[in-house]
């Protein structure tokens, strides 16, 4: 029900990111999706591809500090209001969010957001009760 | 001007007399009150009657301040607690500083030495003193204060701080003596002119400065900019505090050991040999008149020479060579102790942290600022920006409680540190001092 993310410490630094995608891009791995979140000195760049322990694994190899963390994706439909009946929801339930981010390909006609909850499991459980479409880490990765 | 004529001006051969017999008279009470010195001179295989000259002090082991430290708190005090009436303690040392104490006649010696050095810096009774010095464990304040008061000046005990309302003290009160840290001297500077207060619309004649490194050009910025005549003082907590040696206003070259109360020598800090006068070497110092907190060949790490030539001013006392470094890796940061060690110390009692870290040392408008790069491993990364900021600010926050010095924090990438053969570069320094 989870997918896998993973993020990357960047220093604000000139390139930095573009060191990350070329070295991701010559270990053939496609990024599916990606949020970045800096401060003045540095940033997180959290990243959702097709492999990810193929991208942790080259990563790590060039001296990036990686880690792994669960997040959920979620179908949105593609109408007004779509977004806010999700967020109704976990607020609901008194879930708190940490971030959020959209996801770059659409899954058929609806949008696709990726949370990063606190409570991961909890907000699993709270999500697909209500009906709302949780999709699994594997097909993520897939799309 | 002199303070103590008879003593100051004393033939060296009168003075290494008076040395030798008060040295003789410090190793024997040593050797009967605290153990630490008993069980070093039975080790060495010395008893304190086989010193018969100065010379023989060299068969006698060094002190570390590591030994004062494994002594903590009161375990090199040569006297019973009831005739201590004051404590003191070094800045900046995680967990367990230099401790000192201080009997009411050192406090007097002290008094009478801060006030030959406030003359030798061109006070007289009829000055104002603006004494910008910490008031506190620090020495500085009350070092200079009580020296202020034995010599009849009047002391404004300002202390360290509130720069504005100091811009308009100097005002109003027109103090005529500044004694003050180097860098907050040049920072005060700034303020008044921020305030639009012109020095040479102020009374100051002269400035006694020190507790930190500085350099020649510093001096001239000082005196350029404040309009005044800069010396330097030196001292240190371990071997009394401000007024161990105090650099003349007639000469501005170098400055005086109190020689009186104070033994100074210069060692090679590799071998512990002893080097002939006008060699650089680490300074090392033995009480002569200290009562509660006596030291015997105490390491200062502090790097100089030794100038014997006859002064202009008239004193005899020997002259060591302003302070050009230190023979350990210890950074003075706005007046406070650090050593790199202590830094790492307390990253390592987080448990997030590596010990890969960076100090970077800069004075950016005449203030030292102190930068911690701390390299972000896996068990400290986090992709919630927060939990990093966070610990950015327990890091720092930490530095401060535990060494009294602000710090700004920065997380890194692994690896970014400057590694040398392996070894990491701990410690850049970019003071143009």
């Amino acid at each position: 029900m989870f997918t896998e993310q993973i993020s990357i410490f960047l220093e604000n630094k000139t390139g930095r990111i573009a060191e990350v995608t070329s070295i991701l891009a010559e270990a053939d791995i496609n990024i599916r999706a990606l949020s970045l979140a800096d401060t003045s000195d540095f940033g997180v760049l959290r990243l959702i591809v097709n492999n990810n322990e193929k991208a942790g694994e080259v990563l790590k190899s060039q001296g990036f500090t990686v880690n792994k963390t669960r997040v959920v994706a979620v179908e949105v439909e593609d109408k007004p209001g779509g977004l806010h009946n999700i967020l109704d929801v976990i607020n609901k339930a008194g879930l708190n969010i940490e971030y959020m981010y959209a996801f770059v390909q659409h899954s058929k006609s609806n949008a696709v957001m990726i949370f990063r909850f606190d409570k991961v499991d909890d907000a699993v459980i709270v999500l697909k009760e209500n009906g709302m479409a949780v999709i699994d880490g594997d097909k993520v990765s897939r799309m | 001007m002199i303070f103590d004529i008879e003593y100051e001006t004393m033939p060296r051969e009168a003075l290494e007399s008076i040395q030798l017999r008060r040295l003789r008279t410090t190793l024997e009470r040593v050797n009967t009150t605290v153990p630490f010195y008993q069980e070093k001179f039975k080790a060495a295989g010395i008893l304190p009657g086989d010193v018969n000259s100065l010379e023989d002090l060299q068969k006698i082991p060094f002190t570390t301040k590591q030994d004062l430290r494994d002594n903590y708190p009161f375990g090199m005090f040569a006297v019973p607690m009831d005739n201590v009436v004051r404590i003191h303690a070094s800045s900046g040392t995680t967990g367990q500083p230099t401790v000192v104490g201080y009997t009411a006649r050192d406090i007097n010696t002290w008094s009478i030495l801060m006030a030959r050095s406030l003359v030798a810096g061109g006070a007289s009774r009829d000055d104002i003193i603006h004494n910008a010095y910490g008031y506190g464990l620090f020495t500085g304040g009350l070092g200079v204060h009580y020296g202020a008061e034995k010599l009849g000046a009047s002391i404004i005990p300002v202390s360290g701080g509130n720069t504005k309302r100091q811009i308009i003290i100097m005002k109003d009160f027109g103090p005529t003596i500044l004694t003050a840290t180097p860098s907050y001297t040049l920072y005060l500077a700034e303020v008044a002119k921020e305030m639009g207060v012109s020095f040479e619309d102020l009374k100051f004649k002269f400035g006694i400065f020190g507790a930190e490194p500085w350099s020649e050009n510093m001096r001239k910025e000082i005196e350029n900019k404040l309009n005044l005549v800069a010396v330097d003082i030196y001292g240190l907590s371990e071997v009394m505090g401000p007024g161990v040696a105090i650099e003349c206003h007639e000469a501005q070259n170098g400055l005086h050991v109190f020689e009186d109360h104070f033994l100074a020598e210069i060692i090679n800090p590799d071998t512990g040999e002893v080097l002939p006068y006008g060699e650089t070497g680490e300074l090392v110092f033995t009480s002569l008149t200290k009562e509660a907190f006596p030291v015997i060949r105490y390491r200062t790490r502090d790097i100089t020479s030794l100038n014997p030539e006859p002064c202009i001013c008239g004193r005899t006392h020997i002259r060591m060579k302003r302070v050009s470094g230190r023979s350990d890796d210890m950074l003075i940061i706005r007046g406070v102790n650090v050593f790199p060690s202590q830094i790492e110390s307390v990253l390592m009692k987080i448990d997030e942290v590596e010990p890969h870290y960076q100090l970077v040392v800069d004075r950016k408008d005449n203030l030292d600022t102190l930068t911690v790069n701390v390299e972000v491993g896996e068990n400290l990364f986090s992709d919630e920006v927060r939990q990093l900021q966070d610990m950015e600010k327990k890091i720092a926050k930490d530095i401060k409680e535990y060494l009294g010095v602000s710090a700004i924090v920065k997380l890194v990438e692994p690896k970014t540190i400057a590694r040398s053969e392996g070894k990491a570069i701990r410690v850049i320094d970019n003071r143009k001092i």
